[in-house]
């Protein structure tokens, strides 16, 4: 929903780290995103291509998403289970005493660059 | 040209402004003022809410408010119409939400020494607004009848981050399938710190009891 928005978080983010490493140039931004992250990859690129040209530093930059599963665990049976496939309720045993072990990050992962 | 270098950041998207709001909320603290965030979606009546709690507490506080909008200027002029207290219009240029650094750059016009008790009403969407900490005292939302009591279930974060749920519009409750019960067990199963109060911002109803939660929490904030 906010892809536009975290585009610039991540801009300034990795412009301070590439300053700080006196680069010249980035060519590459390497995000995990998590697939209940509210965010949509596709969008994300769009925006990105499009925020980038605004930039010196990351005129060139392309963005590499690595998606990451989405996985809930029941605490009562203790089994874990497709989140996506599956919502809040345990495939195994029926219960909804779940959480989210993982799928909602959003982090930036490394940069490359000269 | 130089070698490739491969620099490892593994840091969240959202650490950055988390940092920035953590750093606003201290600095309003220690200066004495108040902010409330109030987040919702479109038309459930943020603004009508604003200018009961407003009329309440204008005279004991010196209240001041931002309107944040992707466009148009018609909340700020409604509010400083009807109330008479500072208010500002913030346009966030197309984005959905506000973050820290547009929270602390709209409170640096808004707060001229006297503004004690700053309102944020945020951009009308309960997803975005949830994801970024804008650096406020406590968090607020409002869900209306007409919405529907699954709204919890459906925007969880949204529910988890609020300190507060008000229920508004329960003057229309009859013509709706809202069960009031239900809607707070959902609430209770995301977030069971949160405090729920139904109100009808248009006749009043329940905002007394609003007012009475949000003067406790400033007298916690002055410490």
């Amino acid at each position: 929903m906010h892809e536009l928005g975290v585009v610039f978080h991540i801009i300034d983010d990795v412009t301070a780290v590439g300053r700080e490493n006196n680069l010249t140039g980035i060519s590459s931004v390497t995000l995990q995103l998590g697939k209940v992250s509210t965010v949509i990859p596709e969008y994300l690129t769009d925006c990105w291509n499009w925020a980038v040209k605004k930039t010196d530093l990351l005129k060139e930059a392309e963005l590499i998403i690595e998606p990451i599963e989405a996985i809930s665990f029941c605490e009562d049976c203790k089994t874990s289970f497709d989140t996506i496939e599956n919502g809040k309720t345990c495939p195994n045993c029926g219960s909804t005493h779940t959480f989210l072990q993982q799928g909602n990050e959003f982090m930036i992962k490394e940069i490359s660059g000269s | 040209m130089d070698a490739v270098k491969v620099i490892e950041i593994k840091k969240s998207v959202y650490e950055s402004n988390d940092r920035e709001a953590d750093k606003l909320r201290e600095e309003l603290r220690s200066k004495g003022i108040f902010l409330l965030n109030l987040m919702s979606s479109p038309g459930s009546g943020k603004t009508t809410t604003l200018k009961a709690t407003i009329n309440r507490m204008k005279y004991t506080h010196n209240i001041g408010v931002m309107e944040a909008d992707i466009d148009s200027d018609v909340d700020a002029i409604a509010i400083a119409k009807e109330t008479g207290v500072k208010s500002i219009q913030l346009h966030t240029g197309g984005m959905c939400h506000l973050d820290a650094g547009m929270t602390r750059q709209g409170l640096d016009e808004l707060i001229d020494g006297k503004v004690d008790f700053a309102i944020l009403e945020n951009v009308g969407n309960l997803v975005c607004p949830a994801e970024f900490d804008t650096g406020a005292t406590k968090n607020a939302m409002i869900l209306s009848v007409p919405e529907g009591d699954d709204k919890p279930l459906k925007y969880p974060l949204m529910f988890s981050i609020c300190d507060v749920v008000l229920i508004n519009k329960i003057d229309v409750m009859p013509y709706f399938d809202f069960n009031l019960e239900k809607c707070k067990e959902n609430i209770k199963l995301r977030n069971p710190n949160a405090k729920v109060i139904p109100i009808c911002a248009k006749t009043g109803e329940g905002v007394d009891e609003f007012v009475k939660w949000l003067e406790e929490e400033i007298r916690i904030n002055k410490g």
